[in-house]
């Protein structure tokens, strides 16, 4: 358009005039406007931050230190304590990675060295569909059909295998309905072992072909190749994955709520029912009973959103390295 | 040094180990998926009938459908991405051709992966402290689709400024050498040439906002009635079925496993449109 613009003028005015072409004086606002919208997502997370120190601050003033410490969550006599529901948001988070990271990098070493070229879209997009999978289905899953046949199969046989008094007793006490603790962290599991492996993979396949070949063509077999080699050359961005995959863990919110059972108190057993911050706010938050309570659940979402932050800027940092490396 | 023959045994074994290790985790994942995808069919298609469609959703016991929760999950998707499109693409723009190496650019980059995988109840919880306690003062259609379209814009802006970093150079500057503002080489030749790369990231966008109930749960909260009015309470499938599913009443429950079926399906048939999209840009 500009272009047309400029021939047509030319000849009209018989003399090399520069004509400016159309637009030009909305240059700079267009500049403005994008660094505007990018601002956004600055001041969106600042927000974020800002609105839950606030809306907690009453929780935060008024129970100070015992805030952290005391497990005592009781919206009737309006005390509050978040002891028990950090310790279940990490134990949930970090058991769910031990039973993912496995899986996952499974996975990402197969696409990358094992599958038949024909198979690997299919199954690479399979993993991706995994993930896709919205949160509350999981839930779903998880409560009517996963739950039944884990405390059939699996809670029940341990829980009577159990030599008395042993800490494995300890462990797996308490109701074998396939609720709980482990329940949830095996459903997270299955929720964040898509995004482990697809960030595994992409790292994988940065690996330089000569540095895989010349393994291989030292006599190495294909285990020696990923252990030795490969999985080495990407460490630091393996880590970062492991993190982000804990960032996601550590927020579930959804699929928990379905499974976890939602109980306040210090978990006994890895088949107890527990509560995490994020499955504590998306039940009680619509129905909070006093201002405390809200207040509480915004200074509980404050800290998780602490956490989180802390976990996935580390992830991005060890992520960030790996690719400028 | 001769090759000892239990050495190379040990070898194969130990690589023979790590194989089967792989194929298994690989089949496990894959059983996952199957068996989330043959509960969502058996129990989902059970719920459908014709009232699906045409009723609102229910009290226990009495007929009933999921139209309200339709319209209005459509209705917070819809208007959360148009929010997110301008400001994802904008934003996005901004970091690939304007932002460089500068240090706020490397800020708002940081910003932006953290957001990316922020819990997304955290992001309901500043809209509900933002827009609901605060400015509108009651629970809305409007700050559902806020809270959506928070968690559409960093997957946009992401992925624009990854395809927009994909355009050669040379089709820049071959834009500015006819002496064209900046601003329309991007709008006119960069916008168009990673068209179908930004569309993939857009749809990659809607497959997340359209299962998210967590952030909807305190902004929109739910109808139980056929509404348009997004200034309002509004329904929506995914709150639909957390509510339902919950509940103790068989027919509710049924309700919920079809709302899932239909959640699923959409989220799932954009997430492979959306793959197909990027690997035909691939082999061009």
């Amino acid at each position: 358009m500009t272009e047309t613009t400029l021939i047509a003028a030319a000849p009209r005015t018989g003399v090399a005039v520069r004509v400016r072409p159309r637009g030009e004086g909305f240059e700079l606002w267009f500049e403005y406007i994008c660094c505007a919208a990018a601002t956004m997502l600055l001041v969106t997370l600042g927000g974020l931050l800002v609105s839950l120190l606030i809306g907690g601050l009453p929780a935060f003033t008024k129970f100070g230190f015992s805030f952290f410490v005391t497990s005592n969550w009781d919206p009737v006599q309006g005390v509050f304590g978040i002891a028990a529901l950090m310790l279940d948001t990490v134990l949930v988070a970090v058991l769910a990675l031990l039973m993912a990271v496995p899986i996952a990098f499974g996975v990402a070493f197969f696409l990358v060295e094992l599958c038949p070229p024909l198979l690997r879209r299919p199954i690479g997009t399979a993993v991706e569909l995994l993930a896709g999978i919205p949160s509350i289905v999981f839930g779903m899953w998880g409560l009517f059909v996963f739950g039944p046949l884990f405390a059939q199969y699996i809670e029940s046989p341990l829980m009577n295998a159990a030599p008395p008094g042993s800490i494995w007793d300890t462990l797996t006490s308490g109701v074998p309905n396939g609720t709980g603790i482990l329940s949830a962290s095996i459903i997270v599991a299955m929720m964040v072992l898509p995004f482990i492996a697809a960030t595994l993979r992409e790292l994988l396949l940065t690996v330089p072909a000569q540095v895989r070949e010349s393994a291989y063509g030292l006599g190495a077999t294909t285990g020696e190749v990923v252990m030795k080699v490969t999985l080495p050359y990407v460490r630091r961005g393996a880590i970062g994955a492991v993190m982000l995959g804990l960032g996601r863990a550590l927020g579930e919110t959804m699929a928990v709520t379905f499974i976890i059972g939602n109980s306040h108190n210090f978990p006994k057993s890895l088949f107890d029912a527990g509560a995490t911050i994020a499955s504590t706010i998306a039940n009680e938050f619509a129905e909070a009973t006093s201002p405390m309570h809200t207040a509480a659940l915004l200074a509980s979402g404050f800290i998780l959103f602490v956490i989180t932050f802390a976990v996935l800027a580390m992830a991005r940092m060890m992520l960030g390295q790996a690719r400028e490396g | 040094m001769a090759v000892s023959a239990a050495r190379v045994a040990a070898r194969r074994v130990s690589n023979g180990a790590f194989v089967v290790f792989c194929y298994l985790v690989t089949a496990i994942a894959l059983l996952f998926l199957a068996a989330v995808l043959w509960t969502l069919i058996s129990k989902g298609v059970g719920g459908f009938s014709a009232d699906t469609f045409t009723m609102d959703t229910p009290p226990a016991g009495s007929r009933g459908g999921l139209r309200n929760a339709i319209t209005g999950s459509i209705m917070l998707c819809g208007l959360a991405m148009l929010i997110a499109l301008v400001f994802g693409i904008l934003a996005g723009t901004w970091l690939a051709e304007y932002a460089g190496n500068s240090r706020y650019g490397s800020a708002v980059r940081f910003i932006n992966d953290m957001l990316l995988s922020a819990p997304s109840i955290l992001i309901g919880l500043f809209v509900w402290y933002l827009l609901v306690a605060n400015i509108i003062g009651h629970f809305s259609g409007i700050a559902g689709s806020v809270a959506l379209a928070l968690l559409a814009v960093p997957v946009i802006a992401r992925t624009t400024e990854d395809v927009l970093r994909l355009q050669p150079t040379s089709l820049r500057e071959s834009g500015i050498a006819l002496g064209t503002p900046f601003w329309t080489v991007v709008r006119k030749i960069l916008w168009r040439s990673a068209g179908s790369g930004i569309l993939t990231g857009v749809l990659l966008a809607f497959a997340r906002i359209s299962g998210e109930t967590a952030p909807l749960l305190f902004t929109a909260l739910s109808n139980q009635f056929q509404s348009f009015d997004m200034g309002h309470e509004i329904a929506s499938l995914p709150v639909v079925m957390f509510n339902d599913a919950l509940s103790a009443y068989d027919d509710l429950q049924r309700l919920a496993w079809a709302a899932a079926l239909l959640v699923s399906a959409a989220v799932l048939g954009v997430t492979i449109f959306a793959r197909f999209m990027s690997r035909e840009r691939k082999s061009t």
